[in-house]
């Protein structure tokens, strides 16, 4: 083969690649999906529709299964919305970066850069605080099992934002801890607005940690228990916990004023902070063991049914009160 | 045909940078806007679309970069051995081409999702030694660093280009996987096409003069004084670098900068690489690869002192990372054109190969260690212990060199 023919072939398979490819992203950005009708009236929830790998925030009604959805027109990754006010944790540009928008009457009331990929969201009951958890790639590379998140959260009474929990004072078991590989994750409000329930990992262990955001201090309750969330009421405290092996997690729920906790049967493989529908209702994310989309389970907070399937290809539940 | 053209059409407007280090500058340019893709949208992809944690994800990847640093000298040796550096490092492009394909079809299992990334690093492997002889082979001794200097330029242009390319895709498309990893692949096989068809293999002679590649000839380069010493100094230096990663979350947490910042950070090193390692590889021809080379750690000793400096803000983040992109360019391809001219061209391959897995080794080494010191350390602690590592090991290099230069 001379020289030039060789040249000529090289830039023919170029060109033949560069339109292949072209052919196949202009299909791909092609229309997608279908608007559903809307959902009927009366109690819906909130989802992240992920069909088609998609992020349209839609809402839809949790008494069936798979039905309906109705886009609202957001696009995040992960949302929730408590007393009017909404978080979106959303790409915000190259890198990719993530960003935090907090939303009040349709309006953006603040925009937040995240630091890693959206995990969790929540808002307080009153709508007042928000708070949430992105993963952070890279810093504990190599470390065995290793993996970094930070937690932050936002006042919308007085304009603090704190970027990462870290920077609160943490005991463990009543010793102060000062160790750099601390990572909070799953953020939860009590009526007050001030106490608050989180996640603590250090030194490959995980606790329940109680603390306070006026005086910017957290202690551990207890180890185990992840991704806590608060009833409306205050009164029930739900979490997922690994009961048999790391990374196979069970939802369960603490009534905090006798301590008792009971583990829900039939959630086994729940990967998501609940969310608390009413008092006595939680849905939450499964993903699925194929293909890792999640889906949307409800059950009742006193374990007495078992778990239903909400929706499919979907995640982030959130009750539209 | 090409010992002609090389004489007379060889010299292009990138300095006096031959053709074949530009073209493959190209593929590694294209090789890298595919990696990087892969790499900015792997966190989305496990956490959005597969539900995978990073507890099962992490042990994993701690594994198989250990792993496949040894395949860097099967990939080495071989290209020695067939004298076709450019079909064996073909071999590691083409299978880092492959798993982006592959990727769908493993779906949700973190185990599957692990064993395509090990495929992939593996190509990397495979083709980081044969590549790097190939840039030796096609330049003057003299004209290494430069040579070097423009093709780690280039190759780090890809690694900007590439979460630019991911995020167009998540921005226009959703985060629907299939899109990003066909348009990574395209990127990929480009990369093997202007390979296959623009770089010629065996640049120089057709019997490269040098002791007959084996492995045995191979491992003999270490009895080599000069050759043994850049090695040890190499990986000495490797176990006092630490990652990256930890550099950048250091970086923020001690500047105190907002944490939103922290994505952006690496860009500020890749730009400085990418603007300074041609002139800081052309400088390490004119005055010795040796002293650049120590210079660079000098410098990543410097990002480490800034780091001491309490709340620094903004000027004390870029100053960082302006070093920290220096120390790079004054280290990555200097090392290959300081250890590169110290090898016959027969075994440019393994002895390339010899150095780059044991500084990798080291500098994982290094990262397990950091990673275990974060769990007990609070922030000063572990910066301060950075700082004399580094210092401790650029002493003991000086006394190396000093020996292995007497004896």
């Amino acid at each position: 083969m001379t020289t030039r023919t060789r040249t000529a072939l090289g830039a023919l398979l170029i060109v033949v690649v560069v339109l292949a490819t072209g052919v196949y992203l202009w299909q791909a950005g092609g229309p997608s999906g279908t608007a559903a009708a809307a959902a009927p009236g009366g109690a819906s929830i909130t989802l992240v529709d992920q069909r088609d790998g998609g992020d349209a925030v839609s809402t839809t009604d949790p008494g069936q299964t798979d039905g309906p959805r109705t886009p609202t027109g957001l696009r995040c990754q992960r949302v929730y919305t408590a007393g009017g006010t909404t978080v979106c944790l959303r790409l915000a540009g190259i890198g990719p970066s993530f960003e935090a928008a907090v939303i009040v009457g349709g309006a953006e009331v603040k925009t937040i850069p995240l630091p890693g990929v959206p995990s969790r969201a929540r808002v307080s009951a009153s709508g007042k605080v928000v708070s949430w958890t992105v993963f952070v790639t890279g810093d504990s590379y190599a470390s065995a099992g290793g993996f970094s998140t930070r937690t932050g959260y936002y006042d919308l009474r007085d304009g603090t934002l704190v970027e990462s929990l870290e920077t609160f004072a943490l005991t463990v078991d009543g010793v102060a801890h000062t160790a750099l590989d601390v990572n909070y994750w799953g953020m939860t409000f009590q009526t007050d607005d001030t106490t608050f329930y989180a996640t603590v990992g250090t030194g490959g262990r995980r606790w329940l940690i109680k603390g306070s955001t006026s005086a910017k201090t957290a202690a551990t309750v207890r180890q185990g228990p992840e991704c806590p969330s608060l009833s409306p009421d205050g009164k029930h405290l739900a979490y997922k916990k690994a009961t048999k092996w790391v990374g196979r997690w069970e939802l369960a729920v603490e009534d905090l004023e006798t301590g008792t906790e009971k583990v829900l049967p039939n959630t086994s493989g729940i990967d998501d902070q609940a969310a608390w529908l009413d008092d006595n209702t939680l849905a939450y994310g499964v993903p699925s063991q194929q293909t890792g989309v999640p889906g949307i389970y409800r059950v009742q907070s006193n374990g007495t049914t078992d778990p239903i399937l909400i929706a499919t290809a979907a995640s982030s539940p959130v009750p539209n009160r | 045909m090409y010992i002609a053209s090389a004489r007379a059409g060889t010299r292009t407007r990138l300095g006096a940078v031959p053709k074949t280090v530009v073209a493959l500058g190209v593929v590694s340019l294209l090789t890298d806007v595919s990696a990087e893709m892969i790499t900015a949208f792997l966190p989305v992809y496990l956490l959005f679309s597969l539900n995978i944690g990073y507890v099962q994800f992490g042990l994993l990847d701690g594994l198989y970069t250990g792993a496949t640093a040894v395949l860097r000298l099967v990939g080495g040796h071989f290209a020695d051995r067939l004298r076709r550096p450019k079909l064996v490092a073909g071999v590691g492009y083409g299978l880092s081409a492959v798993t982006k394909l592959v990727f769908p079809a493993v779906g949700a299992s973190a185990l599957g999702i692990g064993g395509v990334i090990a495929a992939d690093r593996a190509g990397k492997g495979l083709r980081t030694a044969p590549r790097d002889a190939l840039i030796s082979l096609s330049v003057p001794t003299d004209q290494l660093g430069t040579a070097f200097g423009v093709h780690r330029s280039m190759d780090t242009v890809g690694a900007l280009i590439g979460p630019v390319v991911t995020f167009l895709i998540l921005m226009n498309l959703g985060t629907a996987p299939t899109p990003i990893f066909v348009v990574s692949f395209g990127f990929a096989l480009l990369g093997l096409i202007v390979l296959g068809f623009f770089v010629p293999e065996r640049p120089k002679a057709t019997a490269s003069p040098g002791p007959a590649p084996s492995i045995r000839a191979g491992l003999a380069l270490l009895k080599d004084v000069p050759f043994r010493r850049a090695g040890v100094v190499a990986a000495l230096l490797g176990i006092a670098t630490v990652s990256d990663a930890f550099v950048f979350v250091l970086v923020q947490r001690t500047t105190e900068v907002p944490l939103g910042v922290l994505p952006l950070l690496p860009l500020g090193t890749a730009l400085t690489f990418l603007l300074f390692a041609a002139p800081l590889g052309r400088l390490a021809d004119v005055v010795g690869r040796w002293p650049v080379f120590f210079g660079g750690h000098v410098l990543l000793l410097g990002v480490y002192l800034l780091l001491l400096a309490p709340a620094g803000g903004y000027g004390v983040a870029v100053a960082a990372l302006i070093m920290h992109g220096l120390f790079y360019a004054a280290t990555d391809g200097v090392l290959s054109a300081w250890t590169g001219a110290m090898i016959p061209p027969s075994l440019r391959g393994s002895g390339l190969a010899v150095v780059q897995t044991g500084q990798a080794l080291a500098r994982l080494v290094s990262s397990i260690g950091f990673g275990f010191l974060l769990q007990y350390a609070a922030l000063g602690t572990a910066v301060l212990t950075a700082v004399c590592a580094l210092a401790v090991a650029l002493v003991a290099v000086l006394v190396v060199t000093r020996k292995e230069t007497t004896s």
